[in-house]
């Protein structure tokens, strides 16, 4: 069996809070991340999901290097990506990108796209021109743009436009995993399939691997091979896209998937209820939570653990 | 971008000043300095001196294109000295946060407590009168507000994707400031240096006054302004273009200044029907 | 057949460029909304549908204008009232939330204040009867503990709680017609259940109309009766919603069903490519041309 490609181990994030005390009394520390482990195999698609606050944004950032862990492992490879023994950024640029969710703000307006794609490159010690043109125009084909593109400015181009733009600058190093985060969330309906579409033609060609953020069930079920449901810093669910959809067992992760505003099921409420009544019933455990009502963020969580409840499928429950 | 009349009419008036003063040695009619005949002081405009003359038979009218030199040479170098240090410090203070933030928030808020001209008037004494000093004085005492919104552009920058981007990319921290922040907030950089050549301009005009700056026999506005006070009733011409000349020129630079924030605003600029 | 509550007739509006010439915005928009019904207006970015709500609200700020065609409002053409009776009515008989509460809130006043304003300033009640009032309306939208988060600010609340209050300050004065813009887009998924759940009971409690404008097909889905489809300024598609959804009949409407990731069909059907709009359409230019209205069911022979 094949080594992942990115491990994560015992993730803890946590930020130091100043209550606004004079002299830093009344510290908080805010638990952002609480022991996230999983793994990300190659070619593989994993969503994260799970609403605001729930941690999912922080651990995308711990991967990028963007946030330093408080504690816990982060390894790409088998190396560690972060804390001691870290590579260098320009190191770690080669291995993690990512796509940014506001296509509004994601690119520097006073760049045009050929310098939002070059400067990378060169960065990187890639100076001859030719490359550079060589590199740019097979990219710009990849997401469906014109190499004449190239030479405008972001302003010039529409919400769909730019989100290509975006992953061109994504995938212009070459990386072998790729964080998106919410990527089609600030679309328009009909641009939001083909930037779907292209994501997924891009997995396949290119080999890469996703880590998906987002609170957009209905696209994490046709993107994701697995997924994880974190719920205030902790996972609650994880498995394979069929166990989570078609056999939610967590009360969090079987609220999440009800609150869908899916047209068939808005239409057809009577299949819905059918699916609910489908508990699998748990040997006596119980749920440390049920998701409705929000734990305090500023106290560490109840001690808790993953069970297996099946080949893929791991859930969250109060300790025996 | 849409300029409007503001911008115009500011334009125009900067214009002015620095087509007086680049061309000022080949259309004045006399020399500022030498041409100082007692015979003539204190004669009211007519068709050979334009503005009158002072009480040392100086032709105001030369004397103020030539002013307009060193007008135009205290505004722009001073401004230039005050964006580069308002823009590192501020920049620097907002990207990297924590103890260097504070300490550049400190210091702001020190220079912003004292009075400017009282600032520059301690900074002249050290350095002696003359314009370098009048130069260096000017650039160390109002990089403040340059400073603060340089500090606040960067911190909302920061969170921009973009600069994300490049922090995944591999970019270090300074190439981030220089390549993706600055070139952003360059808009209201711009627009603090313009309002500031104005206000250069009149603190060296009151330094001046005070003796401190330009000395005589080198025409500045201030300094003419100082010579001109015991003449006020005999000779008022000698006093008034002086100080017409500082009011226009100002005025033009700040016209100048919110007719640029008013283009370069984000919201004007992407209005589209 | 019962009257209209609203009955919009080739409504026109566009942006002034200037010496009387219009960029237009909306080319003859007709839709009518029973008392009591539930209407979506769904479309994207650009379709218009948002500046229809704003026209019939009466809120069009310059350089934006109607330039041609009615909005009736139980039988009164609102484009034609004076300022201060559009006022009267504003609030009172037609009420609008917001997708962001938070600046749809005023940040300075508690939150019981600005639901009480509703009371005094269109039913006349005093400011210690409408305190009572605004805190029944915080009960009624289902905030716990009613009486203490009357005193709450609206930074001290969370946006679902926000959203809540927004509904209860519309909702005050039990209006005929609620319009609401995008009211949940901004909210997490659980919330933006509860919410709609909220917005369908009281309005149904209350016989109150909505027009429930959003992106969203799934939310229109869940709360409308009716649903309008707009592309470019112009309404290609209207029909009942479940005849909608199961038998689009205009290219657009059918372009953006296939365009959205259905839950459960991968379990079905595998992984389907979905619907690249652009591919089925031939020409978007030409896609106002045709339009299918379908006409309304005439009551009792509803199935």
């Amino acid at each position: 069996m094949t080594a992942p490609l990115l491990q994560v181990d015992d993730l803890h994030v946590r930020f130091p809070i100043s209550g606004g005390g004079l002299l830093g009394k009344g510290r908080r520390t805010l638990h952002a991340v609480n022991g996230i482990s999983f793994e990300l195999a190659k070619g593989e698609c994993l969503s994260i999901v799970g609403e605001s606050g729930c941690g999912k944004s922080t651990t995308a950032l711990s991967i990028l290097g963007l946030q330093e862990p408080t504690e816990g492992m982060i390894r790409y490879r088998g190396q560690p990506l972060a804390g001691p023994g870290a590579p260098q950024r320009m190191d770690r640029a080669k291995a993690v990108q990512m796509v940014f969710q506001d296509p509004y703000a994601s690119l520097n307006p006073r760049q045009s796209v050929r310098t939002s794609l070059a400067a990378p490159l060169r960065l990187h010690g890639i100076t001859a021109a030719s490359e550079i043109e060589g590199r740019i125009e097979a990219m710009l084909k990849n997401v469906g743009l014109t190499p004449e593109q190239a030479k405008r400015y972001p302003h010039e181009f529409s919400g769909g436009q730019r989100q290509r733009i975006g992953i061109a600058r994504a995938l212009i190093l070459e990386p072998e995993i790729v964080v998106l985060d919410e990527p089609v969330s600030a679309l328009d309906v009909s641009i939001r399939a083909q930037i779907i579409n292209l994501l997924l033609d891009l997995q396949e060609k290119l080999g890469l691997s996703y880590l998906m953020i987002s609170h957009d069930l209905s696209v994490v079920e046709h993107m994701s091979d697995r997924v994880l449901v974190m719920y205030f810093g902790e996972v609650v669910e994880e498995g394979g896209w069929r166990e989570i959809f078609e056999v939610p067992t967590h009360p969090y992760t079987r609220r999440l998937i009800a609150a869908i505003p899916d047209p068939d099921a808005a239409l057809n409420p009577a299949e819905r209820q059918a699916s609910d009544a489908t508990v699998p019933q748990l040997a006596g455990r119980s749920f440390v939570s049920d998701g409705s009502t929000a734990p305090d963020v500023f106290t560490a969580p109840v001690r808790s653990e993953l069970i297996e409840i099946g080949g893929n499928h791991r859930v969250r429950m109060a300790l025996a | 971008m849409r300029l409007g009349f503001n911008f115009w009419l500011g334009a125009t008036l900067t214009a002015l000043v620095i087509f007086a003063g680049v061309l000022a040695h080949w259309i004045a009619p006399f020399d500022p300095v030498l041409d100082a005949d007692l015979m003539n002081s204190e004669l009211p405009p007519d068709a050979t001196f334009w503005f009158g003359t002072d009480g040392q038979g100086r032709d105001v009218y030369t004397r103020i294109l030539y002013g307009a030199q060193i007008s135009l040479t205290v505004g722009i170098v001073s401004q230039v000295i005050n964006s580069i240090i308002g823009v590192t410090l501020g920049m620097t203070a907002g990207y990297w946060g924590g103890w260097w933030d504070d300490l550049v928030n400190g210091l702001t808020n020190v220079m912003l407590a004292i009075p400017s001209l009282i600032f520059a008037l301690a900074v002249m004494a050290v350095l002696g009168p003359g314009l370098p000093s009048l130069l260096i004085a000017l650039g160390l005492t109002n990089w403040s507000w340059t400073c603060r919104i340089a500090r606040s552009s960067t911190l909302s920058l920061k969170s921009q994707g973009y600069v994300q981007a490049a922090q995944t990319l591999g970019y270090g921290d300074l190439r981030i400031m220089f390549t993706q922040i600055l070139p952003n907030m360059m808009g209201p950089i711009l627009v603090m240096a313009t309002l500031g050549m104005g206000s250069a301009v009149l603190s060296e005009a009151a330094l001046s006054f005070l003796g401190l700056g330009i000395q005589p026999p080198f025409p500045s506005w201030g300094s003419m302004l100082t010579d001109a006070r015991q003449l006020i009733q005999l000779a008022p011409w000698a006093a008034l273009f002086p100080g017409l000349a500082i009011f226009l020129s100002v005025l033009g630079f700040n016209l100048l200044g919110d007719g640029l924030r008013d283009s370069l605003d984000p919201h004007m600029r992407t209005r589209k029907p | 057949m019962t009257a209209p509550l609203l009955d919009i007739k080739n409504l026109q509006l566009g942006v002034s460029l200037g010496r009387s010439s219009y960029h237009p915005l909306l080319k003859g928009v007709s839709f009518q909304i029973m008392p009591g019904e539930a209407y979506g207006l769904v479309g994207e970015s650009g379709s218009g549908k948002s500046v229809t709500s704003l026209a019939v609200m009466g809120l069009l700020k310059r350089p934006l204008a109607v330039t041609s065609g009615e909005i009736l409002f139980k039988g009164q053409n609102l484009l034609a009232l004076p300022k201060r009776e559009m006022r009267r009515l504003r609030g009172n008989r037609i009420a609008m939330i917001f997708q962001e509460p938070m600046t749809a809130l005023n940040p300075l006043s508690t939150v019981g204040r600005q639901i009480a304003e509703m009371f005094v300033l269109h039913q006349g009640k005093s400011w210690a009867e409408a305190e009572k009032l605004a805190v029944e309306a915080l009960g009624n939208v289902r905030v716990p503990n009613p009486d203490r988060r009357a005193r709450n600010y609206p930074h001290q609340m969370s946006g679902g709680l926000r959203q809540r209050v927004m509904i209860a300050m519309a909702l005050a004065c039990s209006p005929d017609l609620l319009i609401a813009d995008e009211p949940t887009t901004a909210l997490d998924v659980t919330v933006q259940a509860e919410v709609l759940r909220l917005i369908k009971e009281l309005c149904a409690a209350r016989g109150t109309a909505v027009l429930f404008i959003s992106h969203d097909l799934g939310v229109i889905a869940s709360i409308c009766q009716r649903v309008g489809v707009m592309y470019s300024g112009c309404l290609v598609e209207e029909n009942e919603t479940r005849a909608l959804f199961e038998s689009p009949r205009h290219e657009y409407t059918r372009g953006l069903l296939g365009a959205l990731p259905r839950l459960g069909s991968r379990s079905e059907h595998g992984r389907q490519r979905l619907v690249d709009i652009d591919s089925i359409i031939a020409d978007r230019s030409r896609l106002t041309e045709s339009r299918f209205i379908a006409p309304r069911e005439r009551e009792g022979s509803q199935p």
